[in-house]
Formats: structure tokens, sequence, C-alpha cells
């Protein structure tokens, strides 16, 4: 099981993969927002989007768990 | 005089506004989104009017929301501070309909400067020097290649509806063109709804100095000499000073005098800064007109003595300028260092709760913030917290002071941006005023 984590604390602007996507190292899966910055979130490991922990607007801190890969 | 004046802002700077207003006895109003209930601007005023949810389109930056507050508190003058709707001419125009007044200049003369082709127009037309540029809009790749031919590379695509530096674009060659326009029109439409850029020279290291105006409605101006910006990341500003220690005395009354130039060809009243870029020869160039009233406005304060909020009030009341009288006089040197709420290793915003909080004391100290000790640092706003700001007779004074300051500062429970404050002030270049808009980064890749 591969976690991405939230690298900063912020809020969820937008949810970039669905359940069951395949998503590759190095690609956006997440973008944060927090005073008035954007924050892609990049998958370190490649893998298949089992479970997506956040909703849109949801806040964030850093080191909370996004999105589970498997 | 007023009796009730609202204040159209947050953060250190509504806290900033209403001190002068107590000063001169004035009720202040202040307005609050559900994420600011506790702030200490809410605390600290007179009466606090909830305006909306957290983020800003749907509280400070609701126009009717804010104009109905005002009438409900019969306030009589509304002051915007710096970003929100404080160069919205749409704003001090309804404002002028609902016959409240606003604390800066006339709408035209918002919308004059707030269009930046047209600013380097009016400029230009005005005597001020400008950077080699187009006064009209890239419509295309093409356009645009031409226009950096004739410039020659490497030049910069800005938003005209723009400042802040937000969208801005250096291109070094033709090939960086297509996705660099691109960029700057996205980030424009995204943050000013109008995707109009052009195109200006780019700069090699420039410092950033900018010149503190003062003008009554009547058309006297006087200014408040030159404040140095140059210790800059991602063109916000970092650490500011005044007066600049590249500029001596018969420069600092040429750019003076520009400055005041500018600004009456304008028709330009309350206060405002002319911002200029200036290369290592000392020639300098008209970079963008600030309509309001500046962060950094309290270093100016600190080496003339004067309160430019209270100064703003007054003249919004009717006050009369006397150009010769009330030139002031520079006495010694003052130092201004941003708090951000950001991890000073990943550079990235730190939003949270403040578990305790120390403020720096001492003589020639001066702390502006808008956070206490318990408060919640929400990721809704700008990540600036406040400023720390000292004074010296001379600029090493000041620096010892400031690094002193920056020691005893304590925030727990968020992360902030002091370390790297202290690796400025500390460092020979900044210590020798060797200083330029490119430092930080040099000195961030040092390590």
């Amino acid at each position: 099981m591969k976690v991405i984590y939230a690298t900063m604390a912020g809020l969820v602007l937008s949810l970039l993969v669905s359940h069951g996507d395949q998503l590759n190292s190095g690609e956006d899966a997440v973008i944060l927002e927090s005073m008035k910055m954007e924050i892609p979130i990049q998958a370190i490991d490649s893998g298949i989007v089992k479970e997506i922990k956040v909703n849109i607007g949801d806040f964030v801190n850093e080191g909370d768990a996004l999105i589970v890969l498997e | 005089m007023f009796s009730k004046v609202l204040i159209a802002n947050r953060g250190e700077i509504a806290v900033r506004i209403i001190k002068s207003c107590q000063k001169l006895g004035i009720e202040a109003i202040a307005i609050y989104s559900d994420a600011d209930a506790e702030a200490p601007h809410v605390k600290l005023a007179g009466r606090a009017f909830h305006v909306g949810p957290s983020r800003v389109s749907q509280s400070y930056l609701n126009m009717d929301r804010i104009l109905a507050v005002a009438k409900e508190a019969c306030a009589e003058a509304i002051h915007p501070g710096y970003g929100l709707l404080s160069e919205n001419p749409e704003f001090a125009r309804r404002c002028q309909v609902e016959g409240i007044i606003f604390i800066g200049p006339k709408p035209e003369v918002i919308a004059k400067m707030g269009g930046k082709v047209r600013a380097r127009e009016i400029m230009k037309a005005a005597g001020v020097p400008i950077v080699a540029g187009f006064e009209k809009h890239i419509n295309d790749v093409a356009q645009a290649k031409g226009f950096a031919i004739e410039l020659g590379y490497p030049v910069m695509i800005k938003a005209s509806a723009g400042g802040g530096g937000i969208g801005m674009q250096i291109v070094h060659k033709d090939d960086e063109m297509e996705k660099a326009l691109k960029a700057c029109q996205g980030r424009a439409k995204a943050y000013f709804d109008d995707d109009s850029v052009y195109m200006e020279k780019y700069l090699e290291s420039p410092r950033h100095i900018e010149v503190q105006l003062l003008a009554d409605n009547y058309g006297n101006t006087i200014h408040l000499f030159e404040r140095e910006c140059s210790i800059q990341r991602r063109h916000q500003k970092v650490v500011e000073e005044a007066p600049s220690a590249f500029v001596d005395e018969k420069l600092r009354e040429k750019i003076g005098n520009v400055a005041v130039q500018g600004a009456k060809a304008i028709g330009y009243s309350n206060a405002g800064t002319v911002e200029f870029l200036m290369d290592k020869d000392k020639n300098f160039y008209f970079l963008e007109m600030n309509t309001r009233l500046q962060v950094e406005h309290p270093i100016t304060e600190m080496i003339t003595g004067y309160d430019l909020v209270e100064e703003q009030i007054l003249v919004a009341a009717g006050k009369k300028l006397d150009e010769e009288k009330d030139k002031p006089k520079l006495q010694g040197h003052a130092i201004e260092c941003r708090i951000y709420a950001e991890d000073p290793k990943t550079l990235l915003p730190s939003p949270g709760k403040v578990n305790s909080l120390t403020l720096p004391e001492g003589d020639f100290v001066r702390n502006d913030f808008g956070i206490c000790s318990g408060y919640i640092v929400s990721p809704y706003y700008d990540p600036m917290l406040g400023k720390i700001i000292t004074w010296g007779n001379d600029r090493q004074e000041a620096i010892n002071r400031m690094v002193k300051a920056l020691e005893d500062f304590q925030a727990e429970g968020i992360k902030v941006n002091i370390p790297i404050l202290q690796k400025v002030i500390s460092h020979p270049k900044f210590i020798a005023g060797e200083t330029h808009t490119n430092l930080i980064e040099q000195i961030l890749t040092e390590e």
C-alpha cells in the first residue's frame, strides 16, 4: 500500500484522479490551496487509486493521507 | 471630521488603522468573516459586523454587504487598507454614490493607475521615465516575438490589470514566448478577470525603490522620501528599508520630485506610492503606482514621525497640506521584516493554531500584527502575519536592533520565515547595502 500525503496544510482545491485510475510516479494527484497559493501534490510511486481519503473543500494538515494506491 | 470610520479589511492592517482612529477619537467599525470571528481586529474595534463566509469573495470583497454595514453603522468614511477592495475603482465609486467618503484617491484616478498600460502612457506623458516597452496589449505570439526582438531579450510579460507581480513571466528567447504568454494570460484571467498582457524590457537584478506621497484634495502634494524594497521572493516583498542605502541626497530629491510630478499630472489625492526600478547606474524607471496605503508604510513613519493613516483620514476629511511647511525631515534609518506563516525549508504556507506568541520588545522596535496567542491562522488569507520594524540612528544600528528583535520573536504551533529573515539581515551583501531583487534567491541557493 502506497500513500500520498499532504506536503502542507491547506484546503483540497481539486482531485485529479478517481477510484481505479492508474497513477504514475510524478503525476499530479491532488491540488491543495493555502494562503493564495496552489500546490499540486504528486504521486511518489505508481499504482492504482484504491481510496480517496479527502473531499474537495476539506482542510488537511501537513502529513495527512490524501490518496491510497495499490 | 468623522466620528465613525469603517475599516474594510482584516489582519494586521485593520488593527493598525483602528489604532489611528482611536488616537483621533473616531469610533472604528470592523468587519469580519466566519474565520475571523475571534481575530484581534474584531476585539479591538468599537463595533464589529459579520459580513460573510471565510472566502474573501463572499466576505471582504462583498461590496453590497460592506456598504450596507457602513450605512447601518452610520460610518461617514471607509478605510480600505491595502489589497482587497483598496484599488477597486468600482468600490470607490459606489462609496461616492452612497455619500460615504472613500479614504483614498478618486475612483477615476484609481482606474487610471490600475490599468498598467494606461499608467505607462500617462506617466510617459507627464515626463516620468518608464522602462522600455510598449503602451499596447499583446494580441498573439507573433506580435509578442516581434516586440521582443525590438526590445532585445530578456523581456517581461506582465498582466495589464495586475500588480504585485502576479502572472509576471520572464522570457529569454523566442522558444519560451508561447508558453510564457499563455501562463501570464491564464494567471491574469484567474486573478483579475482580464487576460490582457503587455511587454517590457527585463532589467537584470535592479533595485526596487518607491516614493511615498501624500496629497490633499486641493492638489498640494509632498513626498516622504523613498523606501527600498529590493529583498523580494516570488515578487513579494520580504525586507524593506528607508531610506535606501543606494540613494544620496541629490538623487532622493530628484526621484521624490519626479514622483510628485507624476501624482500631480493625474490629480492624485490621499496617500500613494510610486514604484520605480533603479539600475546600477542609478537610472530609475516608473514601474507602477499603488493608489493606497502600503504594507511597508511603517518604515516611512519611523524616519519622518508622520502617522500616515492619521494623515490619510485627515486629508480625506478636508485637511490642507502646505508643500513647504509640511515637508518632513529625514531622521535615522528604519527596517521592516515581514513575518510570513511559511515553512522556512519548503517555503510552503503553514496555516494552523498559534499556541503561543512572543513579540520582541525594546526601544525603537515596533510590532504590527494581526494575530495573538491562541489565534488560528486560516488557509483562506494571505500568509503575512505581521511586521517587525526597527529604527536606528543609522542603518547599522537599525540592523543590529532587527537581529535582536528576530531572535526574540517566538511563535509556537505554526512555522514562520524567521530563519530566512535572519540569513538576509546578517548576510554580508545586505550589510554592505548591495541589495537587488534576486538577492534572496542567491542567498538561499548558497547553502
